[in-house]
């Protein structure tokens, strides 16, 4: 399921849920974004994201990593709107028979989710607001996944 | 009329992030709003920037339709 959301959201209460009756499943891994202030200052953030667009995006990411991790079952929830520091601003879960499975699809979708994912993230810090884009470390990250297509 | 969306730094630059705008391909649309904002126009054309019509996205010129939204998406990051 993919879900973008304007409020906090606890991410324990998250897990709970996907974890739930699953007695198919052998690893459910997690990861949770969390908005960081840099050096001690009070940094806000603000996400953009283009309603409908986006999560069609994220579900085709979704849906290739369940193909190409054999998932049973992925959850990505998004904040979108205001984020103060310290709270979470993305959690992923994946379901799968086996950790490796669980682990690496949720390294995959975070990459496609830092560097491809239809969202525009603005840092409003002590010294004005600025447009945060990719880092070059984000595009390498997401091209490791190419690279370990083509072997 | 086309409904053009800007987003990100895109709709800042504009001072708008939606708009209607009668024009019959892609291409035209993009030479109204530079002439309108020159430097719009640039930032359109950018690097990086893509292009999505009824949420799909194009490369190269496509003719729009009265009810075709245009958006603008510039580099995305999430996370």
């Amino acid at each position: 399921m993919i879900r973008l959301t304007f409020d906090p959201f606890d991410p324990g209460a998250l897990l709970s849920e996907f974890s739930r009756g699953r007695t198919e499943v052998g690893a459910v891994a997690t990861f949770t974004g969390i908005a960081r202030a840099e050096t001690g200052s009070t940094t806000t953030l603000e996400l953009e994201a283009y309603p409908g667009f986006t999560e069609a995006q994220i579900g085709q990411i979704a849906g290739q990593a369940k193909v190409r991790f054999g998932l049973d079952d992925v959850l990505i929830l998004h904040r979108v709107g205001r984020i103060a520091p310290g709270e979470p601003i993305v959690f992923v879960a994946t379901a799968a028979r086996h950790r490796r499975e669980a682990f690496e699809a949720c390294d995959f979708l975070m990459d496609y989710l830092k560097s491809k994912a239809p969202f525009w993230k603005k840092e409003h810090g002590p010294d004005g607001a600025r447009w945060v884009e990719p880092r070059a470390q984000d595009h390498a990250d997401i091209q490791r996944w190419d690279k370990e297509t083509s072997k | 009329m086309a409904r053009v969306l800007l987003f990100g730094r895109l709709s800042d630059l504009a001072g708008w992030r939606d708009r209607e705008i009668e024009s019959p391909f892609l291409s035209a649309l993009r030479a109204r709003l530079a002439a309108d904002d020159p430097d719009l126009g640039e930032a359109l054309a950018g690097p990086g920037v893509q292009v999505a019509l009824d949420q799909v996205i194009v490369r190269g010129d496509a003719p729009l339709n009265a009810r075709t939204e245009v958006a603008f998406l510039p580099p995305m990051s999430g996370g």
